[in-house]
């Protein structure tokens, strides 16, 4: 079947061994890709804890990942998550899914502990683990530094630390940044993979795939939020700035208030106009949205500069890049780190200063002290420690991102019903509340979310396993991306059998999440939102959001879910 | 009809009914169908419809049953449209059965790619072709389409699919005509869609909008907003065919992007024009070749929409100039289309050609019009200029038109 190289790599490390294995040819009709193989291949192991020799820890490309699909760099990393317990997913760009590909592997499988610190060196079908003691302690930059021009997949010293939201940060600066998956990877001992690969990418219908993609970027072209004056690839994610800051839901000191009055200083201008940035991008993409400063400094994504700034109370821009860089090259989740420690000014009635800020962040990651090993733990168990739970903002112990739920009530809905816990992703309701995408939405009114958020997450799925990128889907639609999947594998899908796809990874989910204990009583928000009302104006209101109003929404999606 | 609801939470049911509500209304007062014709099901638990649900087709209940959507149109189009399409199904058939339409205005090669044609009212056939594509012309019964969003996706589906099948359906008699390909089949078709012309042509008589320049920022709402409801009152275009500005102390005031132009009350974003705020990542599409007027013209408001027969006349006019940069229509210079920023982008295009004309006919797409005060020269252009196709269109027809065949084309429109 084109589009899978039709064999994947096992690795043990502990016992050093390396397997080649075929891909499933069920595999890839079920479940695509990306995301969707790795959910099915930790399935039968998804009840051993996160740090279990056992647990694998998997890299997964998609059917797309090296063709000329547009956005087709991309690639999935899924195990078990230390911070939530969750099965988990994240995706991830730059070149390492094409590297991979190109080696000849759609995936990878990870398990077993080393007895040292070791790296994987990936070059077509010569595959080595090499000792890396050397390494520890590196940072993510130095680590992918010493593999030369590889690819290179890395963990910092958070993830050596097992810090609960450790990331794995792929070429410098592309991460696999949420639930903590370089925690997975340390408990292996595993510092890095390296990979290069110099075969070709075998595609059924190179015209249909020309023509799929011609129609793919003239919606792209079309799109304000892509390509327009202010989109995504003058301005990357930072571009939302000043949009969320102008709806007033804007989370500011813990998600005390939804407004920050001095979000301006870090906006995508700003800090397009402070650092003369560049464009930069995943490999196989026309949008470029990563912005990368003059001195080659990568700028903060929208999350993690609005969750340094405002959530942080803090408006000095070349602290929060400098935050965002330690949390790179550490290798921990920006978001929760930022909202862990927001979390811990909110208990302790302090307000953590730049200095302060930075200091704490090279601590938890190193977990030098009992406070830094308290918040390395991430918001809720450091919170609940505290005796104040409810002082994290978390979703299944995952903090929320820079949408507050109180200004967008589809974002509410999909905060409690992801499958991995507080994450915009899954359903990304942002692009139809705020951003208008396909078409506007009541951004206040719980009407008719139940099944725009099932059927957004239903395609998220999709776009994860593909594996593509969800910016895309600002112009574009899975109409367009059937088309492209065909050509490349042959396949005769539309855009509902994916979506039935889409559905049975996303049912998958949700019953690896049962067999973990987890409950509909988890499909809750933080109990703030439901009782203090947001920043409001003159000419917006943000009101706390109605109990019954989430409940009966919450009760409609488990009707339409059928469960 | 007053809609209905199968069961849910009251404050639910009456949210969704009142959307159904509206869009059926906008189907209606829009000349795109007739109330009775009209079958529009949303769905969030329970489903909601414009009828009860036993009056409801079990085909189209069977293709909600099967699609992982929320909301369903049904609808034969009003005259002309259904006249229209019904000869383009029978003209592409040419011997054997035509699968698809292939409009070629800009807007609908950019989102549509083609519109799948189904012979059958059936679940599968219906389920197979929205599958795959936004709507789907079911031949002597209507146009179905879907949203996975809201039901305005579905309308403007249809109303997408009507447009684009009466752009083409003038656009494929220009040629035939002035190709000398007309028979008398064609001159008879013609002739039909023509009697049944009225409902879809604006009502060219001109309106008094606000006078002068906004000097306030209330003012620059009000009169996009009033602007907005003016075209789609004159039927110059349906509801989401264009996008307004106002530019005022240095900030564009512009409707969002999808937004519906009787609808623009809370739909203006406001855009620093040193770009020193990108709030208006949601603002329409087409926001800098809105900037670029403003930065390189005095003007102060710019009306943009997607009247048929300039959009009809824009692409006849590029297939037969010589020199499309050198062609204009009724003083307004014709202008390449090309979504973006590329050197043929209306980015690129539009700005220079309302510098020098105060107004640009953008090929395949529609029409730029632009005042240094209000907007009651840029509407009086606009409908002129509609007016002035029209009566081209249909002069260059009956001039074509083989003497044997004039019989068949009386004197309209002139």
């Amino acid at each position: 079947m084109t589009g899978y190289t039709g064999k994947g790599l096992r690795v043990d490390l502990s016992t050093g061994k390396t397997y080649i294995i075929v891909t499933p040819v069920s595999l890839c009709a079920d479940f695509i890709g990306g995301r969707g193989f790795g959910v099915k291949m930790i399935s039968d192991r998804i009840t051993l804890s996160y740090d279990d020799a056992d647990m694998p820890l998997i890299f997964a490309t998609g059917p797309l990942v090296g063709t000329a699909a547009p956005t087709s760099g991309r690639m999935s990393v899924i195990s078990r998550s230390p911070l939530t317990d969750t099965v988990f997913d994240c995706s991830v760009g730059g070149r390492f899914g094409t590297e991979l590909k190109r080696a000849g592997y759609d995936f990878i499988e990870i398990t077993g502990k080393s007895s040292q610190w070791v790296s994987m060196i990936i070059k077509d079908s010569n595959v080595s683990l090499v000792g890396s003691d050397n390494l520890k302690g590196f940072t993510t930059s130095e680590t992918s530094a010493s593999f030369g021009n590889m690819s290179c997949a890395a963990i910092g010293p958070a993830g050596e630390n097992l810090v609960r939201y450790a990331s794995i940060v792929f070429d410098k600066h592309y991460c696999a940044g949420r639930g903590g998956l370089g925690a997975v990877m340390g408990s292996k001992k595993l510092k890095a993979v390296a990979v290069k690969g110099s075969s070709a990418i075998s595609v059924m219908d190179t015209a249909a795939l020309d023509a799929a993609r011609k129609e793919i970027m003239r919606l792209l072209r079309a799109s304000q939020a892509v390509f327009g004056e202010f989109g995504l690839s003058e301005f990357g994610t930072a571009a939302l700035v000043d949009l969320i800051h102008s709806r007033r839901m804007e989370p500011t000191q813990n998600f005390r208030k939804t407004i920050f009055d001095n979000a301006s200083e870090y906006s995508g201008y700003r800090m397009k106009e402070r650092y003369k940035t560049r464009k930069e991008g995943c490999s196989g993409c026309p949008v470029l949205c990563k912005k990368i400063s003059s001195n080659g400094e990568v700028m903060p994504e929208f999350e993690t500069v609005s969750h340094f700034g405002a959530l942080n109370n803090c408006s000095d821009l070349e602290a929060i890049v400098k935050s965002n860089t330690i949390c790179n090259e550490m290798g921990i989740d920006s978001i929760t780190a930022a909202s862990t420690i927001a979390c811990y000014s909110e208990i302790e009635g302090i307000s953590v200063t730049a200095e302060q800020m930075h200091d704490l962040l090279r601590r938890i990651s190193i977990r030098s002290c009992k406070l830094a090993d308290a918040l390395a733990e991430g918001s809720y168990r450091y919170a609940e420690s505290k005796g104040a739970p409810e002082m994290s903002m978390s979703v299944k112990k995952l903090e929320l991102p820079a949408y507050d739920p109180r200004g967008a009530y589809g974002m509410a809905l999909a905060y409690a019903t992801s499958n991995r816990g507080g994450c915009h992703l899954r359903a990304y309701p942002v692009s139809h509340e705020i951003l208008r995408r396909p078409v506007a939405t009541d951004r206040f009114s719980f009407e008719g979310k139940a099944r725009i958020i099932r059927i957004s997450e239903d395609l998220n799925a999709v776009v994860d396993s593909l594996t593509a990128c969800k910016f895309v889907f600002f112009g574009a639609s899975l109409e367009e991306f059937a088309k492209a999947f065909n050509s490349v594998t042959g396949s005769d899908h539309n855009s509902q059998s994916l979506l039935k796809a889409g559905e049975r990874i996303w049912n998958l989910e949700r019953r690896l999440n049962e067999m973990n204990g987890f409950t509909k009583s988890d499909d809750d928000l933080p109990a703030r939102f439901f009782i203090e009302d947001g920043s409001s104006s003159e000419m917006i209101k943000i009101s706390a959001i109605n109990r019954e109003d989430f409940l009966n929404a919450r009760n409609n999606y488990y009707r339409i879910r059928g469960w | 009809m007053p809609a209905t609801t199968t069961t849910g939470y009251e404050a639910g049911k009456d949210k969704m009914i009142s959307h159904i509500e509206k869009y059926t209304a906008k189907l209606v007062n829009q000349g795109l169908s007739m109330p009775n014709e009209v079958t529009m099901m949303l769905l969030d638990a329970d489903i909601s419809a414009n009828r009860p649900l036993d009056d409801c087709s079990p085909e189209l209940l069977g293709v909600f049953d099967r699609m992982n959507i929320n909301s369903l149109l049904f609808a034969r189009p009003a005259e002309p449209y259904w006249t229209i399409i019904n000869f383009l199904l029978e003209h592409n058939d040419k011997g054997a059965r035509s699968n698809k339409i292939v409009p070629q205005d800009c807007e609908t090669r950019t989102f549509f790619h083609d519109i799948p044609v189904i012979e059958h009212f059936s679940s599968d056939e219906i389920y197979e072709a929205l599958s795959a594509r936004k709507s789907v012309i079911i031949r002597n019964r209507g146009i179905a389409s879907w949203g996975h969003v809201s039901l305005e996706q579905a309308f403007v589906s249809f109303s997408s699919t009507c447009f684009s099948t009466y752009v083409k359906f003038f656009d494929d008699m220009l040629q035939i005509f002035s190709q000398d390909n007309a028979d008398e089949q064609t001159a008879k078709q013609l002739n039909l869609a023509l009697g049944l012309l009225k409902p879809s042509i604006p009502d060219f008589t001109t309106s008094t909008l606000h006078k002068g320049s906004a000097k306030t920022e209330i003012e620059a709402l009000m009169m996009i907003t009033e602007a907005g409801k003016a075209v789609v009152r004159h039927r110059l275009v349906d509801s989401f065919f264009g996008n307004i500005s106002v530019f005022l102390n240095e900030k564009i005031y512009i409707s969002q992007t999808g937004s519906s132009l009787e609808e623009l009350e809370t739909c203006i974003d406001e855009v620093p024009i040193d770009g020193s705020s990108s709030a208006g990542i949601t603002a329409s599409s087409e926001l800098s070749a809105h900037k670029n007027i403003y930065l390189t013209t005095k003007n102060k408001a710019i009306l943009h929409g997607h009247p048929k027969f300039s959009v009809i006349m824009s692409m006849h006019a590029a297939r037969t100039a010589s020199n499309e940069g050198k062609c204009n229509i009724f003083g307004m210079p014709l202008v390449s289309g090309d979504i973006g920023t590329g050197s043929r982008g209306i980015v690129n295009t539009v700005p220079p050609a309302i510098k020098n004309a105060g107004c640009a006919l953008v090929c395949g797409h529609g029409v730029f019009t632009a005042s240094n005060d209000d907007f009651n020269a840029p509407l009086t252009r606009m409908l002129k200029t509609e007016e002035y196709c029209l009566k081209e269109c249909i002069n260059i027809l009956r001039a074509c038109c083989p003497s044997s065949l004039t019989k068949f084309l009386p004197n309209l429109y002139n």
